[in-house]
């Protein structure tokens, strides 16, 4: 009779779920915390394809081409004249503004090239900066233009554009940045 | 008069007990959505800073190339070896066939590099030219933003 009257007490007992609550909450909030939406970040480049030997690459002619040479001891040379990488970004940005009024500069946007060389030995800490600054020169004249377009930076011509490949500045301005050839058996 | 006071004082109250059910919804969301680690990298990269950033939306299009000093025992590196997913490749021609598969299963593929900042040009050059090789044209150097020039 006793055992009974205990099994009638507990049929009405009730797990208390007024703290499932908390318990969830403390978790969500320990996944929330941990959770990283990381944007993976860098510089953008395009390799050239693989040399194919019957179709040589297009001639470019050599005022078009600004070439940037960095040795092992981390020594720029630009022009074949010594120099520094603070140097680069305006002499990247003459270069392609050019158009054809100095001989020492390029013809036109369309056709100014920048090419970087590297030795095997060349910090690549030097060649991002290198890289950095020549994209920085592109970014400075394309907000130029945005700017003239009547937006507040080149970011913001583009987020407004509806189709990317559509990209007025960069038709305009095209970035023609290219790595030399590594020389072989070096 | 009473009549009136007498329903302002019923008390209406929101029922919580669907409350557990809208946390743990938003508790599964975090849980399926949250990466521990994706993989061990086993070489040192301490990225580079630079200005000129592009962030890569599409994360599905990217696949990572570490290269660095190789972690050690300790704080201790060793030599630059280069990494793909989870495996040092000793062998850099490996790199031609590797990234070829990883082209054909993604057309749009993006090969992300994330080289120590310490490292020469020589190991990097090497594996430009696997690259172009497999035809995995498109780069990007992985590099930390400049907080100095800010």
């Amino acid at each position: 009779m006793g055992i009974l009257a205990k099994k009638k007490k507990r049929a009405g007992a009730e797990i208390p779920t007024s703290s499932m609550a908390d318990i969830a909450f403390l978790l969500l909030i320990f996944f929330l915390v941990t959770t990283t939406i990381d944007v993976d970040t860098g510089i953008g480049m395009t390799l050239p394809p693989e040399p194919d030997e019957t179709t040589p690459p297009p001639p470019v002619a050599d005022r078009n081409m600004l070439k940037i040479l960095i040795n092992a001891q981390g020594q720029v040379l630009l022009e074949d004249l010594p120099s520094s990488v603070a140097q680069i970004r305006n002499e990247v940005m003459t270069h392609v503004q050019n158009n054809g009024a100095d001989a020492r500069y390029s013809d036109s946007p369309g056709k100014a090239v920048v090419s970087i060389k590297t030795d095997r030995l060349t910090p690549y800490n030097l060649y991002i900066q290198t890289l950095d600054e020549v994209w920085m020169a592109y970014f400075e004249i394309w907000d130029t233009e945005a700017r003239s377009m009547g937006f507040a930076s080149y970011v913001e011509y583009r987020a407004d554009l509806e189709d990317p490949s559509e990209n007025e500045i960069r038709d305009k301005w095209p970035a023609q940045v290219s790595l030399a050839e590594p020389d072989p058996g070096n | 008069m009473a009549h009136f006071t007498k329903k302002s004082k019923a008390k209406p109250e929101i029922s919580t007990a669907s409350l557990p059910d809208i946390i743990f919804m938003l508790l599964i969301f975090f849980m399926v959505t949250t990466v521990l680690r994706e993989q061990e990298v086993q070489v040192r990269t301490i990225l580079p800073q630079a200005e000129a950033l592009t962030k890569i939306e599409q994360k599905r299009y990217v696949s990572y190339i570490w290269m660095g000093p190789e972690k050690l025992r300790g704080n201790a590196v060793g030599d630059t070896k280069v990494q793909i997913d989870d495996a040092v490749i000793d062998d850099l021609t490996n790199i031609r066939s590797i990234m070829y598969r990883k082209l054909t299963e993604q057309p749009r593929l993006i090969v992300s590099l994330r080289v120590d900042e310490e490292s020469e040009m020589g190991i990097v050059t090497d594996v430009h030219g696997e690259l172009r090789k497999a035809g995995t044209l498109r780069i990007s150097y992985s590099s930390r933003r400049d907080i100095s020039n800010m």
